[in-house]
């Protein structure tokens, strides 16, 4: 299969693509005036980014991550800690943990980046259980019962809204549109091809001074501090977080399920992961879950199932080919 | 109070559950080193053989013991079923076939789930009055609970029984050689298929009896899979992925440490111990304890 390197051309149509994507999802508010599809909206917007940041690490870097739920659970309990314990707003906790959970990406991978391929994901997901354990064993951040992040006024500055979920929606929609375009500029830059030889050869790159050890640790903090945004922002969505809702085994693999369903290592493919994946999850959960018999969990496993096998480059082959049949 | 009486008679228990964590673990171990897939639905092969053992249990009031066998040999054909409709096409990916398999695998996984609970509900089961259940043998004042105890013996037994399998028989050999180098095995005339179906249906058996074994002495519920596969897979990693002897040393060492945190540590905590010497090893030995890849 031959590659076609992204040209100038190529990259001005993508972006112009992402603006009008980005135009539509900010109208979408205007049609959709029902709380719980505008929490779909939220929910799908917030998982465009997280799979986007952990697409860059995964899929592009080819380092296959899930503990992501680590970072995620770092970003919600910085955020809501530094409020609840010492009035902290919220913007300067969500940056914290995103430094924080930075930095502990780059003390991880300094050991685990050795590691290759299962091993390197199991290691993974270890350290995200132990970090899940230690949290729910851990008084001074509520144990178990989690933390209420206590409800003020509707405001920017503390970032709570309990009327509306508008600025949600914009917070989400910017954040998506912030991964997007950190990932669209990374792709083209030194790191972004170094980490495609990373992915591809390891031995190769290196021997053609490729610093690959480096640019694991770029990949790995970078998102690792998107995920912790994303963290921090679901703390503020939800104002109450416990370690089963941001920290559990099952999260880390929510979060690199989009990116692999809708084409892993692209940079269309989370997004379109999750604009098919979320709204499907929450609504099979809502109007087949209610019965508490698992259909949900029926239709949901079968369609994972079924994309991972028919569609193994993801749902982004679907329109990338036709496109391609359409330029023939 | 740590005395040593209770300090052998944790590290007696922990022998015991780690022999069956081998058990649990083998059938994965098995897979991996035949193809390099790693089967995130694990955990709910172990779930689907407690709850058919259960089923015997309560309908026909076949104690568990002796439907462990007729469980194995159901889960037998349940992997190779499962191979045959679903992880070949898996393997067929072109691309990212690594995820496309751990996605494929925990989709079934959830779907399982979803059965089990259609099926049965969510509501916590336990096999009543089995042969083994509330009986105990007492050795120098060292308790050791009967279900444990024959959950044990069955493990060693069936890594005996794998051992002969592996290494004095045609399908052994053909699965040794198949995990070599599939391409050269096809031109000899073997299908490769069919030692893989073959593969799938052995790795669920083994996990299988183990299944049988636990549905004595565990309460069964839709989710009982998802933390002991969690278990299972530090397990197959530590012992080197696709080491088959490696997943039983390595289970016997979780037993024994999990037993060991758990004096040391709240018992909550028990699983940091098993994940902290994971990380130990594979910091130390990338490839685990007995990988050879």
């Amino acid at each position: 299969m031959m590659k076609v390197a992204p040209t100038a051309l190529h990259r001005r149509h993508q972006l112009m693509v992402a603006v009008l994507v980005a135009a539509l999802a900010a109208m979408l508010p205007l049609l959709i005036k029902d709380v719980y599809l505008q929490n779909i909206l939220v929910l799908t917007l917030m998982y465009a980014a997280l799979s986007q940041s952990w697409n860059i690490l995964g899929g592009y870097c080819g380092q296959i991550s899930l503990g992501h739920a680590l970072y995620f659970g770092v970003g919600a309990y910085a955020t809501a800690l530094l409020f609840t314990k010492f009035g902290v707003l919220p913007w300067f906790g969500m940056a914290a943990g995103g430094a924080i959970a930075a930095v502990i990406a780059l003390c991880l991978g300094y050991p685990c980046f050795r590691l290759r391929g299962h091993y390197f994901a199991i290691a993974t997901i270890v350290i995200a259980e132990t970090a899940y354990l230690l949290f729910l064993n851990w008084e001074w951040v509520g144990g178990a019962t989690g933390i209420d992040i206590p409800i003020r006024q509707d405001s920017w500055m503390a970032f709570q809204f309990a009327r509306s979920k508008l600025p949600y929606i914009y917070f989400a929609l910017l954040f998506a549109c912030v991964t997007w375009l950190v990932t669209f500029v990374l792709e083209d830059s030194k790191w972004g091809y170094w980490w495609r030889a990373v992915k591809d050869d390891p031995e190769a790159a290196e021997s053609l001074g490729v610093v690959v050890f480096h640019s694991k640790m770029a990949a790995a903090a970078v998102s690792a501090f998107f995920t912790a945004i994303g963290g921090g922002f679901y703390a503020q969505f939800v104002a109450y977080i416990d370690p089963d809702s941001v920290m559990s085994f099952h999260f880390s693999l929510l979060m690199a399920l989009p990116a692999v369903l809708g084409g892993i290592g692209t940079l269309w493919g989370p997004v379109l992961g999750a604009a098919v994946l979320i709204p499907l999850t929450e609504l099979t959960r809502s109007y087949m879950g209610g019965s508490g018999r698992g259909i949900d969990l029926i239709v949901y496993g079968t369609l994972v199932m079924f994309i991972a096998v028919a569609r193994p480059e993801g749902l982004i082959g679907l329109v990338a080919r036709r496109r391609a049949t359409g330029a023939n | 109070m740590l005395t040593l009486e209770t300090i052998v008679q944790s590290l007696a228990s922990g022998l015991l559950m780690g022999l069956l964590y081998g058990l649990i673990a083998v059938g994965l171990a098995l897979i991996f080193g035949l193809m390099d897939v790693v089967n995130f639905a694990h955990g709910e092969f172990l779930m689907l053989a407690m709850y058919a053992t259960f089923g015997l249990a309560v309908s026909l009031a076949v104690d568990p013991l002796l439907a462990a066998p007729l469980v194995a040999a159901a889960s037998f054909v349940f992997g190779a079923v499962i191979y045959l409709g679903i992880v070949r096409f898996a393997m067929r990916a072109a691309s990212n076939r690594g995820m496309v398999q751990i996605f494929a695998t925990f989709g079934l996984a959830i779907l399982l789930r979803g059965l089990a609970q259609f099926l049965f509900t969510p509501d916590y089961r336990s096999v009543q009055n089995s042969w083994l259940s509330g009986k105990s043998l007492a050795i120098y004042g060292v308790y050791l609970p009967a279900p444990q105890l024959a959950g044990a013996l069955i493990s060693i037994a069936a890594f005996a029984g794998l051992y002969l399998v592996i290494n004095r028989t045609d399908f052994g050999r053909a699965l040794e050689a198949t995990r070599e180098d599939a391409g050269a095995v096809a031109l000899v005339g073997i299908d490769k298929n069919r030692i893989f179906a073959f593969g799938w249906g052995l790795g669920a058996a083994l996990v299988g009896l183990a299944g049988a074994v636990m549905a004595t002495f565990f309460y069964i519920y839709p989710d009982v899979g998802a933390s002991f596969a969690l278990i299972a897979y530090v397990t197959v990693a530590l012992g080197g992925f696709g080491s088959v002897f490696g997943a039983f040393a390595a289970g016997i060492i979780v037993g024994l440490v999990e037993a060991i945190t758990a004096m040391i540590l709240p018992p909550a905590l028990k699983y940091v111990g098993i994940y902290a010497v994971y990380l130990a090893v594979v910091f130390l030995r990338p490839r685990g304890l007995f990988g050879s890849l």
